[in-house]
């Protein structure tokens, strides 16, 4: 059935994509993961389960974190979009970027872009939270091949020294 | 030239640090290059249609409505492929009557597992291709489903693949030694039966591939997401017909893969074909669907088991019976049929004993194909040997460790050839254990432990002694007739600026191959770690090889790199002395300088030497040799594989109302010979772990009487999350084996070989106050609450 009237197939949106402004016009069923990496060329973000479980494509919307494949690129006219690609520019997470580098927090690499998007939520809170505290949040995202101790040492680090920079 | 291993100050020592990996600075940063991130100009998406039957005769596929749907360039059957591909079969000379049929890359006349692919929708996006995918019109005959394994060679059950005559894939038998006299006579004898869980790996980055036909060169180029360039590259130039001069593989970033990615897929294959059939760029990304249905699964098996001891607890003889479904065929090239042929070969592992018997039993069934994952078989034979010697030790009156010391293989007693012929170098099971003991402080946890149960806390803990097969020879599959080298090779040549590249066969997934490569490269060189860049993962480029699988790439391609380095240095040192008119054995390289061995005194850095080399060659003698490349490979030849060792221990909490199970602590001892990169050897053994704990807790592909599978996707397969993870210890020996100049054995299964059977003891050590066992992996609330008689229906 043509469904052209009851709704609109594609749909253009202008938002602001790490900073910069975007104007498009989308399938109005394309996921914010699937836009920014086929669209955009942003392919930091990964699509691992594209049921919104795995967090691989965690990134940043209007100052909160979100599941890339779960949010439609046409409800973003207006929205301000932040991908690894961006901060990793604006420097925002070096201190994670450095801490889960040197503490070996990533093996593949394909949920550290996500996890990345989690953990500054956390350390953004400030505070020294508990390991159990870093788990508990750090429990949305998939990683297969770390056990996730080394994320944890990362992200402790980057909360204790923040901490202790006060 | 020998390297001083024994002196942490030696002058460019790299190995033995932990050094940060190369590659992770950006990939924190978004820029890997993941398959599905490589977009070729007019690359076209291929998407799968997929049995909905476990097992199902194609009548007819109409694809006339997909064909002509928007987006769409072409539709593909299994018939359409037949000319372009020839089928396989996936059997080894050296598994002894191994059967299997022939397998194509869509299914031709039936389907035999749900989610087999019987037909492929080539269009513009992958989403046009799903959309015409949805189009195709398949009519099935629905056939009797084989699904369960115990029943797979019953008269009454139909036959998979009637021209094999049976169900059955494989069997073998192994006896050494008079079991049933032992075991009538022995003062104790124990049994039980063992199920683990039939699991997959679920690498978060899918299956990917990207085949590319070049018309004008008459080369198929493939970027694919493998453990193994070289041994695709051999199978699809088999299977397409080109020579395997003309098909390149190319693997960049790999996300995940744990031994999934080590096998041929119908629908990868199908991929390529198409690519050949089209010229045009082909991209094929599985679906989190579609790899839960298409993946291999693993560990699917139901063990038998019994062990005698005489009254002091020694081991006399172990026997066991085990039966594994496979799906409806043996997994090319590398067959289904090792992971039953390692549970014969590992059981009873560490221990000291010499009448064995074990026996495999290989079923097919209409089930998703299993094959190699992540510690082929080890987490099984070390379940069931270590759950055996719990319940010996109990038997006995033995504490479990106490109980362990009596029987290991004593530290001395090497070379050892154990009761199911494998032959050990050199172990250290008492040193491991010993350490692990320590540790933990074992004593103080018993307290606490005793403490606890006095106020209805019910805590346990659980070891796990266990040995990894690593470091493998073409024993493994070569001899078998597979095209897959137990051989690796790496190229190290010095350019202009001093620099140094090195490509290697052996490849990268994010375990660290490329960072440790370099450290072995800039030690055996001389050079600073930042200097070496490392290639890996293109069978065009790189020296032949066999790739990652079998903890294989520090032990042969660490070697293969320090033969390569330590070749370079010497040519670069004879260069050296025509310059310096020095003697080439008074000069050494340190830090990227050529130096006097004595003293130290520099003479010229890398930087010059390569300048005059590459630029005024003239000035040098006529007759020197300036060779600033070399190439070694290397393979082992003594000792069919290099046996790892360790022990784990787990501490955990079992709440006897809900049947939850809390993961407290978990330690790890293990000898993987020398160390390269202790940070990474320990992430390498955490990671390990966790997907053990995954198969021992949480992870089951479950599926119904008509073999649907019921749980494909990541919200009803439950995975190993960062709340319920305990943190790890990890501890090492080092006995570093002597086959090579190394010493280095592979560390990346021993976490997954070791933690199962780890949890399992720690569960059963819980709740034996209230004579509750379990056997059935993975330890769900449900069977926890089942085996305490809470749960009856």
């Amino acid at each position: 059935m043509n469904a052209e009237g009851m709704f609109r197939r594609q749909v253009e949106v202008a938002l602001t994509v790490n900073g910069e402004p975007v104007e498009a016009r989308v399938d109005a069923g394309k996921h914010l993961v699937d836009f920014l990496r086929l669209d955009l060329g942003l392919t930091g973000s990964h699509a691992g389960c594209e049921h919104g479980v795995c967090g691989a494509c965690t990134i940043r919307v209007n100052g909160e974190i979100v599941r890339g494949c779960l949010v439609l690129t046409a409800q973003l006219d207006g929205a301000e979009v932040w991908t690894v690609e961006g901060v990793s520019e604006t420097g925002e997470m070096r201190a994670l970027q450095d801490a889960f580098v040197q503490r070996n927090a990533l093996q593949c690499g394909f949920c550290t872009p996500g996890m990345l998007f989690a953990a500054a939520e956390l350390v953004e809170r400030g505070g020294r939270p508990s390991r159990e505290e870093i788990r508990e949040h750090m429990s949305g995202n998939y990683c297969r091949c770390t056990g996730y101790e080394a994320i944890i040492d990362a992200i402790e680090q980057v909360t204790s020294d923040q901490e202790g920079a006060r | 030239m020998r390297l001083d291993w024994g002196n942490p100050d030696r002058p460019n020592s790299y190995i033995g640090r932990s050094v940060p990996r190369p590659n992770a600075a950006r990939l924190v940063e978004g820029r890997g290059r993941y398959v599905d991130d490589i977009v070729l100009p007019r690359m076209l998406h291929v998407a799968f249609v997929r049995s909905p039957h476990a097992h199902a005769r194609i009548l007819r596929i109409a694809t006339d409505e997909a064909q002509s749907a928007k987006g769409v360039r072409r539709v593909f059957t299994g018939a359409d492929l037949c000319d372009v591909c020839s089928p396989w079969v996936a059997v080894l000379a050296h598994l002894k009557g191994i059967k299997s049929a022939p397998q194509h890359p869509i299914a031709v006349e039936r389907a035999t597992w749900t989610g087999e692919p019987v037909a492929a929708v080539v269009a513009e996006t992958r989403a046009a291709a799903e959309d015409g995918a949805a189009l195709v019109d398949v009519d099935y005959e629905v056939l009797p489903a084989v699904v369960d394994m115990e029943t797979a060679l019953d008269p009454a059950t139909p036959l998979i693949h009637p021209d094999l005559g049976d169900n059955l894939t494989f069997q073998r038998l192994h006896e050494k030694g008079d079991v049933d006299a032992i075991f009538s006579a022995a003062s104790h004898v124990v049994e039980a039966t063992f199920r683990t869980g039939r699991h997959t790996g679920v690498c978060l980055e899918p299956r990917s591939i990207l085949a590319e036909w070049n018309p004008g060169e008459r080369q198929l180029t493939v970027y694919h997401s493998t453990q193994a360039p070289h041994m695709m590259q051999s199978v699809l130039a088999k299977h397409l017909d080109l020579p395997e001069s003309r098909v390149r593989v190319i693997c960049g970033d790999v996300g995940g893969s744990y031994g999934i990615k080590v096998h041929v897929y119908p629908d990868e294959v199908a991929t390529a074909a198409i690519a050949r059939v089209m010229g045009r760029p082909i991209k094929f990304i599985a679906d989190r669907t579609e790899s839960f249905a298409t993946d291999i699964h693993a560990r699917d098996h139901r063990i038998t088991g019994r062990i005698a001891v005489d009254e002091n607890g020694k081991i006399l003889a172990i026997d066991i019976d085990d039966l594994t479904g496979i799906g409806p065929y043996s997994v090319y090239p590398r067959t289904s049929a090792i992971e039953g042929n390692q549970v014969v070969n590992l059981c009873g592992g560490p221990y000291d004993f010499q009448t064995y018997r074990a026996q495999t039993t290989v079923v097919l069934q209409n089930k998703t194909p299993t094959c190699q994952y992540r510690a082929v078989g080890h987490p099984i034979a070390c379940a069931v040997t270590e759950g055996l010697v719990d319940m010996a030790a109990e038997k006995v009156g033995l504490d479990p460790v106490e109980m362990r010391r009596r029987n290991l293989i004593a530290d001395d007693a090497y070379p050892y050839t154990s009761a199911a012929g494998m032959k050990f170098e050199a172990l250290s099971h008492h040193r491991s254990l010993e350490k692990l003991v320590a540790l933990m402080d074992y004593k103080g946890l018993r307290a606490e432990q005793a403490q606890l149960r006095e106020r209805g806390v019910y805590r346990g803990i659980g070891i796990a002694s266990f040995i990894e097969l690593t470091n493998p020879s073409p024993f493994m599959y070569g001899i078998g007739g597979a095209r897959i080298s137990a051989q690796d090779g790496c190229t190290v040549r010095m350019d202009p600026d001093g620099s140094v590249v090195a490509l290697s066969g052996v490849t990268e997934q994010g375990q660290g191959t490329e960072a440790i490569l370099a450290q072995i490269v800039a030690e055996a060189v001389g050079v600073e770690v930042g200097e070496v860049r490392i290639i890996t993962g293109d069978t065009q480029t790189t020296p032949y090889g066999g790739g990652t699988w079998a903890s294989r790439g520090a032990g042969i391609g660490g070697e293969a790199a320090l033969q390569a380095g330590l070749a370079l240095r010497a040519n670069i040192l004879e260069v050296a002395g025509a310059m310096l008119q020095a003697k080439a054995d008074t000069l050494d390289i340190r830090a990227g300088r050529i130096v006097d061995s004595n003293g130290g005194i520099e003479r010229m850095d890398l930087a010059e030497l390569g300048r005059i080399v590459y630029f005024r060659g003239d000035t040098l003698p006529r007759e020197l040799s300036r060779e600033m490349v070399a190439t070694r490979h290397y393979i082992t030849s003594e000792y069919a594989f290099a046996f790892t060792n360790g022990v784990q221990a787990s501490w955990l909490e079992v709440d006897v109302e809900t049947g939850f199970v809390k993961l407290l602590k978990h330690w790890c001892v293990e000898d993987c010979g020398r160390i390269i990169n202790p940070m990474l050897v320990d992430e390498q053994i955490r990671g390990g772990i966790v997907q053990g704990i995954g198969g021992a807790l949480y992870e089951e592909c479950l599926y119904d009487g008509d073999g649907q599978l019921l749980n494909a996707n990541m919200a009803d397969y439950l995975v190993p999350m960062a709340a319920e993870m305990p943190d790890m210890v990890v501890g090492h020996v080092e006995t570093p084996t002597a086959e090579s100049a190394l010493g280095a054995k592979g560390a990346g299964e021993a976490g997954t070989a070791g933690a199962p059977g780890a949890v399992m003891n720690g569960i059963n050590d819980a709740l034996r106050p209230l004579g509750a066992r379990l056997t059935e992996m993975p330890f769900t609330p449900e069977r926890v609450l089942r085996a305490l008689g809470k749960l009856t229906k």
